[in-house]
């Protein structure tokens, strides 16, 4: 279904102004399969607005998006997700005081089978528990005990990985996740890194969006720098360097042409 | 390698569920609490009746439980709808408005214009509905607070009542049994209930396993947990704002036809308060004025707790002044304890 040279998730042009200001000035996004993309930029680069963007969660004013090489056009976060891609954002859209096995399974939950479920429309909790319970287990990093207990109860990184669990559970063909290590200390920062790259092992490619550079330079496969709404450079990790990175990112430094 | 654009805080990592040996008795009240809203109304309930049986001896009686659930039942109706709205992070004011111009659409369509009694409660629940509808898109169209929406139409509605009932009260002679039937009593082991008593209690019973058992319950708490949080968990939180403000202005209607069977007429000066005192019950039951957090049998035994608090006080001959003040201290603190319960840490 998909071939390594043929991007998973490609952009072109997109656009999107708010009144005088112009968050996306036509930028570009190629992910590849099986890749870690990091998305890095300076504070109004518009990496938001592009994940949005992806995500549904902003219409652009001009621009394309192609999934797989088909054209896509996403009018609300329920039309992505309905394509297969999945969004961690930074604030984590969960809903505190839910459980975790309604977290997970917000806005697309199971019912019961025959009458109860078509008619009634009543919810099967056990089932959701028990695919809550495997979900996190198969993540096989979280010391979660009960799916029934509510997510306000859990550390940051054990929200985090509820919220990566929902994403990985879901996602087919992508997943984005928008500072996942921002709240995080080092050993819930390591945790999540890890699902990151489990996430990426099991075959879904990841975008990444961060400002923290030794994360990015620890699981990022190639950079996509993001700079005044556009796309200034990819950069493949292995051949360069984190300050120049920053020296392209803040406009310090121009990118060489191979990288454009 | 000069730059990095953040830092790392060193924490002490994720600190382990499940035993929690360092907590103290306040802390794990409070954890109680939070994980079972009921718990705070029940045993205040049940502390209240313990207190006033032994204050009176007739306040156990069958004849004045009779008396207090019927002096619940509208209140408690009403305050189930007033939950589901609060879940979303919402209030309704307009909810006694619309229960009266019901009330009074119910009783004059039958009593002047010969509908049976069956339409005219269709044409009572559809036109709740359409009042909750329009609170419904003032908030999710104009995204004006629903604070705003509802005391602005909680005005509209009574108006419209004014105006459609003439300012005359319909008599309950002239109406169809059927609207007078939940104010029809029978007998419990020598307790005379109302049907409008017991309906209120069914309709708690519903209310609250569809907001646990069904996606749209889940929703409603979703919503008015964190609305944003939802809409990008793919909920359609307009749709689910919309459909809330839609039911409770048919359980509004449902109050309508208790209010009419408790009273023996349709008055449109009636349930003037009610908006109020619905509130008042909910926040005694334990939901959150915040959304997101509290369960509909709370405002059932919030209503029961002000509907106690009243008669039993009257029953020990203290003055009506000091039954106000008493529900307006237990208000207080059914909010601080609700501030303190939030603030509970994992």
């Amino acid at each position: 279904m998909t071939s390594p040279d043929i991007p998973v998730l490609q952009a072109r042009g997109l656009i999107k102004r708010y009144g005088n200001v112009i968050a996306l000035a036509g930028t570009d996004l190629d992910l590849m399969p099986g890749e870690i993309l990091a998305v890095i930029g300076d504070n109004g680069a518009g990496k938001s607005s592009l994940i949005k963007a992806l995500s549904g969660a902003l219409v652009p004013d001009d621009g394309t998006i192609t999934l797989d090489g088909k054209r896509v056009s996403f009018g609300s976060p329920i039309d992505a997700r309905d394509s297969g891609i999945e969004t961690v954002y930074q604030s984590l859209a969960v809903a505190p005081s839910l459980d975790i096995a309604s977290n997970l399974f917000l806005g697309r939950e199971r019912r019961r089978k025959g009458i109860l479920g078509s008619v009634f429309r009543i919810l099967d909790r056990d089932a959701m528990r028990q695919e809550a319970r495997r979900q996190l287990d198969g993540l096989g990093i979280m010391t979660i005990q009960n799916p029934g207990q509510a997510v306000e109860t859990l550390s940051g990184g054990q929200r985090q990985a509820v919220a990566v669990a929902r994403a990985a559970a879901f996602g087919s063909r992508v997943i984005i996740m928008d500072e996942p290590t921002a709240a995080l200390g080092v050993r819930e920062s390591r945790a999540v890194l890890d699902l990151i790259l489990h996430v990426r092992d099991q075959g879904l490619p990841v975008i990444l969006i961060s400002h923290n550079m030794p994360h990015v330079f620890e699981v990022a496969d190639r950079i996509h720098i993001q700079r005044l709404g556009r796309r200034k450079a990819i950069l493949d990790r292995a051949n360069v360097s984190m300050s120049d990175a920053v020296a392209i990112m803040t406009g310090a430094m121009e990118p060489q042409d191979g990288d454009r | 390698m000069s730059t990095t654009l953040s830092t790392n805080r060193p924490s002490g990592g994720a600190p382990s569920e499940g035993d929690h040996p360092h907590r103290s008795p306040l802390t794990r009240l409070q954890h109680l609490l939070h994980a079972q809203a009921t718990i705070g109304p029940a045993v205040v309930l049940l502390l209240a009746v313990i207190v006033f049986s032994l204050l009176s001896t007739r306040f156990l009686q069958p004849a004045n439980i009779s008396l207090v659930l019927q002096q619940v039942a509208v209140v408690g109706t009403i305050a189930v709808g007033q939950t589901i709205i609060i879940l979303t992070a919402g209030i309704d004011l307009s909810c006694g408005a619309i229960m009266v111009l019901t009330s009074i659409v119910m009783a004059k369509v039958s009593a002047e214009h010969g509908l049976p009694g069956v339409l005219a409660l269709l044409l009572g629940f559809l036109v709740g509905a359409g009042c909750g509808l329009v609170n419904g898109l003032l908030v999710t169209r104009l995204k004006l607070p629903p604070f705003i929406v509802t005391l602005g139409t909680l005005n509209v509605f009574f108006a419209l009542n004014l105006w459609y009932s003439g300012s005359a009260t319909i008599r309950g002679t002239d109406m169809p049994a059927l609207l007078l039937w939940t104010g029809q009593t029978f007998t419990i082991g020598g307790t005379r209930v109302t049907y409008g008593s017991i309906g209120m209690v069914l309709l708690v019973a519903l209310v609250a396993f569809v907001l646990k058992n069904t996606a749209w319950g889940r929703h409603i708490y979703a919503t008015g947990d964190d609305a944003e949080a939802a809409r990008l968990s793919g909920i359609r939180t307009n749709r689910v704002l919309l459909s809330a403000y839609g039911i409770a202005g048919v359980i509004y209607a449902l109050s309508a036809w208790v209010l009419i069977g408790r009273i023996a007429s349709a008055s449109p000066q009636a349930g003037q308060l009610e908006n109020l005192d619905s509130i008042t019950a909910v926040v005694i039951g334990g939901t959150s004025l915040f959304g997101g957090r509290g369960a509909v049998v709370g405002s059932l035994l919030g209503a029961l707790i002000v509907g106690v608090f009243r008669n039993g006080l009257a029953l020990a001959r203290v003055d009506v002044l000091w039954q106000t003040l008493a529900v307006g201290v237990l208000v207080i603190v059914a909010v601080s304890l609700d501030q303190w319960i939030r603030k509970v840490r994992p």
